[in-house]
């Protein structure tokens, strides 16, 4: 099943297939390990569209409501 | 001279390194972009000296900040220059993604070598890393180290000179892919169950238990800063003024003779035979116990609460429980960083501005941190003179700045183009402050503030005696009167104030002792003396980070905030 970061659950696992935005964002996910293939644990998301935090590798990594909607994942 | 290059990604410990290499203290903490400004130092290797140059953090050689831009244009100056040596730090906790930067590196024609630090706690997570097969695949020399204790430094050092250049070959385009490779190969983490220092991790970030952990931490930490403030200063720094210093400087005073010109300079006035150090206003009594007894107590109680929490990696969690708040100003969550370093003083809360990705960003945060908020300087003036009416007269005169903070806030953020990015950091793990590193950065900041500060205080104490004795300041009461008279409520002589707050705000705020204000006036002077300007060190750093024209701006909006604010208080209180 395919759903971007903010409809996961916390304590979700899945692997990154899409990213949806332009050369900026991917550069910028990219130097922290984020792109596709990736696999991420959601760890949580905080009240009224706040930022979602997400496990990458050994690294927690909070982003942004708004960009975590782009990023898709399965 | 050789140069030695610090680079890694953000918040892996590289400024903990330079003062291992260098002897130069250099303020560190944990949490990504501490260091925003590189510093220099020197070293031996072999018979040669060489510079070291801590390099602030960046992910990729492709900047996204300010911070980054500077990082990046240090490499590329010693690549031209064909003299300098890169030691890539990398966070052995987290090889896989820190890899990225050093294949980066690897591809310059510069010589690198590879620093694995955090080693220790590679060992606590389950992970272990075979060092000579990363070694010969990158085919440069990487040493495992722990910087905070200081293991495995010497063996960095006696490998430096084996740094190689353009060492590895790959693909642009394979880099993922060949890092990939290259993890599989050296990398193997064995399950464990999860820490205590985990699981706090986990319920300090959910909101549901987050926001009240949030609450407490910074209710207990300003209690903490307020009692060991107050207690500083009621039992050891008081005393020994009154006991020891006051009779020293009777003797002095009756010396001069009493009173005079010099006398008046150096000892001020005397009250019914006494000396008070909050009202003589001479330079060796108000002058030495402002920023000895009055300021000092808190500026260190507060440094020392701020580097534990620097140091325990809470203040990147503190930002994203506020995001949505800081939204509201404009800024995202980790702008809360800069606003809590200016809380100890303006100037290194401006310059951790420079972390910030856009020039919107950077604006508005340094106005609203010239605006409203004071430094500990100034908090703990306040908290001297207005707290004897209570805790809500303080409440009332911080609630305000708030209130202005987060109004002027809201209208930048409406007015100004452009749009803030959203927030996007890496939460470092917990750590457990190292109790050595943290009493080096506290005697740091300390040593800092005494140095930046005292020469100001008593300069400001000299100009005030000058002022007065040659009726500058009647002059410019009368000449000012109609403002700080009819529209703030003050009296004349609170122009004195606001000339010297220029120069220190702490000296500003004293200099209300004397005037006998009420207590409404009071407020409206602390709250008019933290607004309307920043002092000298904040406003040098503001024109460095603003520019001309944005400084301009920025005045002009402190002003104007400060009539309005000042005027408003007056008609309702």
């Amino acid at each position: 099943m395919v759903k971007d970061l903010t409809q996961m659950k916390a304590g979700e696992k899945g692997r990154v297939v899409d990213i949806q935005g332009g050369w900026g964002l991917l550069r910028k996910m990219d130097a922290l390990g984020i792109r596709p293939g990736t696999e991420v644990v959601k760890i949580s998301s905080q009240l009224m569209r706040g930022p979602i935090i997400i496990k990458v590798g050994n690294t927690q990594v909070a982003i942004g409501f708004g960009m975590a909607r782009r990023i898709i994942v399965e | 001279m050789r140069k030695v290059l610090l680079m890694g990604n953000p918040n892996v410990g590289k400024s903990v390194v330079f003062s291992r290499l260098t002897g130069v203290n250099v303020i560190s903490s944990n949490y990504p972009g501490t260091t925003v400004e590189f510093s220099k130092g020197y070293m031996r290797v072999g018979n040669e000296k060489v510079e070291v140059i801590d390099v602030p953090g960046t992910y990729s050689l492709d900047p996204n900040s300010k911070a980054e831009e500077i990082a990046v244009n240090i490499l590329k100056d010693s690549i031209v220059s064909q003299n300098g040596i890169v030691v890539n730090i990398v966070d052995a906790t987290n090889l896989e993604r820190n890899l990225n930067l050093t294949l980066q590196l690897l591809k310059e024609n510069i010589p690198v070598i590879v620093d694995l630090n955090f080693w220790d706690e590679t060992k606590h997570l389950g992970i272990s890393i075979d060092v000579g097969e990363l070694e010969r695949i990158l085919n440069v020399p990487v040493v495992p180290t722990c910087a905070v204790t200081g293991e495995g430094i010497k063996g960095l050092v006696d490998r430096l000179l084996e740094a190689k250049a353009m060492a590895y070959e790959y693909q642009e385009g394979e880099k993922w892919h060949e890092i990939g490779k290259i993890i599989d190969r050296v990398q193997k983490v064995s399950h464990r169950h999860h820490t205590f220092l985990e699981r706090l991790a986990d319920a300090s970030i959910r909101p549901l238990t987050g926001v009240p952990i949030a609450l407490g931490v910074v209710y207990i930490a300003f209690k903490l800063i307020r009692s060991i403030g107050e207690g500083l200063i009621g039992y050891v720094l008081e005393p020994i003024f009154e006991k020891l210093w006051a009779p020293l400087m009777m003797k002095l005073s009756s010396i001069l003779g009493s009173g005079g010109f010099i006398h008046d300079i150096l000892i001020g006035k005397i009250f019914e035979g006494k000396i008070d150090f909050r009202q003589s206003f001479g330079i060796l009594t108000t002058g030495i116990f402002v920023p000895f007894a009055a300021v000092l107590p808190y500026v260190f109680a507060f440094y020392l609460v701020l580097s534990f929490f620097e140091d325990s990696g809470y203040l990147p969690r503190l930002g994203v429980l506020a995001d949505k708040m800081m939204h509201q100003v404009g800024l995202h969550g980790l702008g809360i960083i800069s606003m809590m370093l200016g809380l100890g003083c303006n100037v290194p809360g401006v310059l951790a501005t420079r972390v910030m990705e856009t020039r919107r960003e950077r604006f508005i945060s340094a106005t609203l941190l010239a605006i409203a908020v004071p430094c500990m300087a100034q908090i703990a003036m306040i908290v001297g003179l207005v707290g004897k009416y209570g805790t809500k007269a303080l409440m009332f005169v911080f609630g305000t700045l708030f209130l202005v903070w987060l109004t002027i806030g809201i209208l930048m953020n409406r007015l100004l183009k452009g749009e803030s990015p959203e927030i996007f950091v890496e939460i470092p793990p917990y750590r457990i402050p190292y109790f050595g590193a943290l009493v080096r950065k506290l005697w740091m900041r300390v040593k800092g503030f005494l140095k930046e500060a005292v020469p100001f205080v008593l300069l400001g104490v000299f100009i005030v005696n000058i002022l007065y004795s040659f009726k500058i300041i009647d002059f410019l009461g009368k000449l000012t009167g109609p403002v700080i008279k009819s529209l703030l409520g003050l009296p004349s002589g609170a122009v004195a104030a606001l000339l010297v707050g220029f120069l220190r705000k702490d000296v500003a705020v004293g200099m209300l002792v004397p005037l006998g204000l009420t207590l409404k006036q009071l407020v409206i002077a602390s709250v008019v003396l933290a607004m309307y300007f920043p002092c000298v060190a904040s406003f040098a750093v503001l024109v460095k980070e603003l520019g001309v024209r944005d400084m301009i701006k920025s005045a002009a909006i402190m002003i104007f905030s400060t009539l309005l604010v000042g005027g408003a208080l007056n008609l309702i209180l």
